[in-house]
């Protein structure tokens, strides 16, 4: 068990070294010059190679790329060059709105997708399952910042039930906060819940047409027993594991999301840093997420061994 | 009783937002873009500007809404008569929002440090000549000057020249601390910039209390942040496709004012084939103005023939002599040995204007056989790649500084155009003052490089505001990035 650890702990620190080599580089070498973006076209090349200077991009790079690595393992993220504010500390205010926004659509897509999916198997070839199956056909195939761009046209134009975007922030008590974020949330959570329900619907129709349900049903349970006690809780597998798969992307799809809603979370501020060469912001934001997804592979790791003993014996 | 209080719950959440609808001190502005920073002594970003010049930061002098400038902190200046040294009078009773007084030492402290070595100011031309700033008395400066200069008033009223203290100058960034009627309350960043009203400003009282500033960078969620109501006024407003609905619509208003935008197919007049004047002569005659301002910009726009603001009453229009004529411009591709044309490209920046009016120029100049190949670039590989490696055959972009028909006469500048006759023109005209001889200089240039067909000249970009009905005090034009938050009230 500790030698499967210990090689997991040092597959991440690889991973992790190699991908913030990787990222540096990115970063560094697609054109435009951050100084020189911010100056405008009347700057004069000193003041350019000034703010260079102020900036440390007068330092050779493999420096630059000591010092970043050597502030990261020591929590300190740099500062960002444009917004001249720790960059931890705007990511930490972004993560308020990304993350319970991702959570939002996540709980809206599952609470949608699940009943309809049981449903669609239960009736399985008749009206409400061709209706779901049309249905959601159409919830994959419509792009989300289209769907978006209705939602405030019905909610927020013609009816004044929300505003068309923005976040008032959660200092106001959580209601407004919840308010500003429930359009998005179901621009994001449509498409999502669309594929959860499909999946739902295909893997309760494998799982009832399992020997251990016609055994249920032989031995005298309801239609209505079998499906719930024994398929459903069978059929939650697959629809869990898509679930985890759905929340990271949720965060991606995000960015197009903030950008119809003008949402201040974290795939605008990439956006925003990208365009504007924040090199710091963004190789730092970049390698929080990367670090983020590496964690939790290798907690999923770490648990595979807990649960399935050869694993542990593996190494 | 549930259902009562409930019912009562409703009523006092409806009368409440009645209550802050009739109260109408305060204003929502749109803006595309959010600034990086505050600190207008240091970045060249128009949102800046737009947030804070005039607002919360004031110069010795300011730009009004026709452009022209005034006096601001300065109440009055003397010229000797060499026209080396200005004596500026100051303000009484002036503070900064910190409560600190603003005095000849700030004013000192605040060019000193523009002008300095180190200086990191975006427009740091603009105090080249300038070799010393003197206290007389804390109401009293004198700026001595290398070389006479009658534009100092002009260039101490742009948004890179406001007045800033020795103790918040390096924290201006994020919190910005100036001598305007507004101090800064909060910024969100990537939503909203808050100021309220600085109650100890030295001038009148502004109407509004407060007004915040949201950035809103997708045009279609630009529209509806104003149909929904969530922005009072959209400055810049990024979709000239439905400014017409709005025009129909008697709760809005539709500003469509001029810029000192010079919106211009650029042409690296360095590279083959364009270093021959028939092939540029040729570009001019394939491009049909009106049909770019009209697919681009939806009919908002006016033609230019120069590079030249046609609001100046210096302007010549000069678009016959570049007048649509594709025939004449196969002519001249034949006359130049190009007979079936060529390939080259057409980099695009971001903004709109580009992207829809490149497209459409693509077009016509394959009407005439030459071939442009589209790259869209971000902004900041565009000023790296076209602007300073100057690594490009075609671009469109606009030039928004004020009276920048200067550019022509830098051999090195991006386009590449050089002409001894132009330079001597610049040279006379820096050096005229006399208000007639100015005007005869300005014209020959504008004339000259018409002549020379350095670029295509397509149009001027317009300003484009959308507000409700009831905001009245906005400026019509754009003559600098600002939003005069002062001069804004609400109908009663």
């Amino acid at each position: 068990m500790l030698h499967y650890v210990a090689g997991r702990l040092l597959s991440l620190i690889v991973s992790l070294a190699v991908a913030s080599l990787v990222i540096f580089t990115l970063v560094e070498v697609i054109p435009g010059d951050p100084a020189a973006f911010m100056l405008g076209l009347n700057a004069s090349p000193e003041a350019e190679a000034a703010l260079r200077a102020e900036m440390g991009l007068d330092q050779p790079a493999i420096l630059r790329y000591f010092a970043w690595t050597y502030g990261m393992l020591t929590g300190d993220f740099g500062t960002s060059v444009t917004y001249k504010t720790p960059v931890a500390d705007m990511v930490a205010d972004r993560l308020w709105v990304s993350l319970p926004l991702a959570v939002y659509a996540l709980v809206l897509s599952t609470a949608i997708a699940i009943p309809v999916g049981v449903l669609a198997a239960a009736r399985r070839g008749r009206a409400a399952d061709i209706g779901v199956m049309g249905a959601t056909q159409l919830g994959i195939a419509v792009p989300n910042f289209w769907f978006a761009m209705i939602l405030v046209f019905i909610f927020a134009i013609q009816l004044g039930w929300f505003t068309a975007g923005g976040f008032p922030g959660w200092g106001g008590g959580p209601w407004p906060a919840i308010k500003a974020l429930t359009l998005p949330a179901i621009a994001l959570a449509l498409p999502q819940a669309a594929i959860l329900a499909r999946v739902m619907r295909s893997a309760l129709i494998d799982m009832l047409g399992e020997d251990f349900i016609r055994t249920a049903r032989a031995k005298g349970l309801t239609a209505r027993q079998v499906l719930w006690r024994h398929g459903f809780r069978n059929a939650l597998i697959p629809v869990l594991t898509i679930l985890g798969l759905q929340f990271s992307f949720l965060i991606a799809g995000g960015i197009i999301i903030e950008q119809v809603f003008y949402i201040p979370g974290l795939g605008r501020m990439i956006f925003q840093a990208i365009s504007s060469r924040d090199l710091i912001t963004v190789e730092s934001v970049v390698m929080l997420l990367v670090f983020a997804v590496i964690v939790v592979n290798f907690a999923v790791d770490v648990t595979y061994a807990l649960v399935d003993p050869r694993l542990r014996r593996r190494v | 009783m549930n259902r009562a209080k409930m019912w009562l719950a409703a009523a006092s959440v409806l009368a409440l937002s009645v209550g802050m609808g009739l109260a109408q001190d305060s204003l929502t502005i749109g803006m595309q873009l959010e600034p990086p920073n505050l600190d207008p002594t240091g970045g060249a970003a128009e949102a800046i500007d737009s947030v804070v010049y005039l607002n919360i930061f004031e110069g010795l002098t300011r730009f009004t809404a026709d452009g022209s400038v005034a006096p601001l902190l300065a109440k009055a200046w003397d010229i000797s008569a060499d026209g080396l040294v200005y004596t500026f009078s100051l303000q009484d009773g002036v503070t900064f929002h910190d409560g600190s007084a603003f005095d000849a030492e700030d004013v000192k402290f605040s060019l000193d440090r523009a002008r300095a070595a180190d200086s990191t100011n975006a427009q740091k031309a603009l105090f080249a000549q300038i070799a010393d700033v003197t206290v007389i008395d804390a109401a009293t400066v004198q700026v001595t000057l290398s070389q006479p200069n009658g534009a100092l008033p002009f260039n101490l009223a742009w948004g890179d020249a406001v007045m800033v203290a020795a103790e918040s100058a390096a924290t201006n960034a994020t919190a910005p601390v100036g001598t305007g009627p507004y101090r800064f309350g909060e910024w969100v960043q990537g939503d909203r910039v808050g100021l309220v009203r600085s109650d100890s400003y030295w001038g009148a009282a502004p109407p509004l209390a407060s007004a915040t500033f949201r950035f809103i960078s997708d045009p279609s969620a630009a529209f509806a942040a104003v149909m929904a109501g969530d922005v009072d006024v959209f400055s810049g407003y990024p979709a000239p496709e439905n400014l017409a609905q709005f025009q129909a619509d008697p709760t809005y208003q539709v500003l469509v004012g001029s810029t000192e935008g010079e919106t211009i197919l650029s042409t690296n007049n360095l590279a083959p084939p364009f270093d021959n004047i028939l092939v540029r002569q040729a570009l001019a005659h394939a491009i049909d103005r009106q049909a770019i301002i009209d697919g681009a910009m939806f009919g908002n726009g006016t033609p230019i023939g120069t590079h030249f603001a046609p609001h100046n009453p210096a302007y010549v229009d000069l678009t016959a002599q570049s007048a649509y004529d594709p025939a004449k411009a196969k002519a001249l591709l034949a006359e130049a040995g190009l007979p079936d044309g060529f390939t080259t490209t057409l980099t695009l920046p971001p903004p709109a204007y580009a992207r829809r009016g490149g497209e459409i120029i693509a077009a016509q100049l394959r009407e005439v056989g030459i071939n442009a190949e589209i790259a869209n670039v971000e902004w900041a590989q565009w000023i790296e790649e076209v602007f300073t490696n100057k690594n490009f055959a075609l671009t469109i972009v606009s030039h928004t500084e004020p009276m920048d028909i200067g550019i022509y006469a830098n051999p090195d500048y991006y386009f590449q155009y050089k002409s001894p006759e132009f330079q001597q023109i610049i040279t006379d005209l820096t050096a005229a003052t006399d208000p007639a001889a100015r005007t005869t200089l300005m014209q020959a240039a504008q004339k000259r490089i018409a002549d020379d067909y350095v670029n295509g000249y397509l149009f001027q970009l317009p300003a484009l505001t959308v507000a409700k009905a009831g905001v009245q005090g906005l400026w019509p034009n754009a003559p600098v990035a600002a939003m005069d938050l002062a001069a804004l009230s609400w109908a009663k």
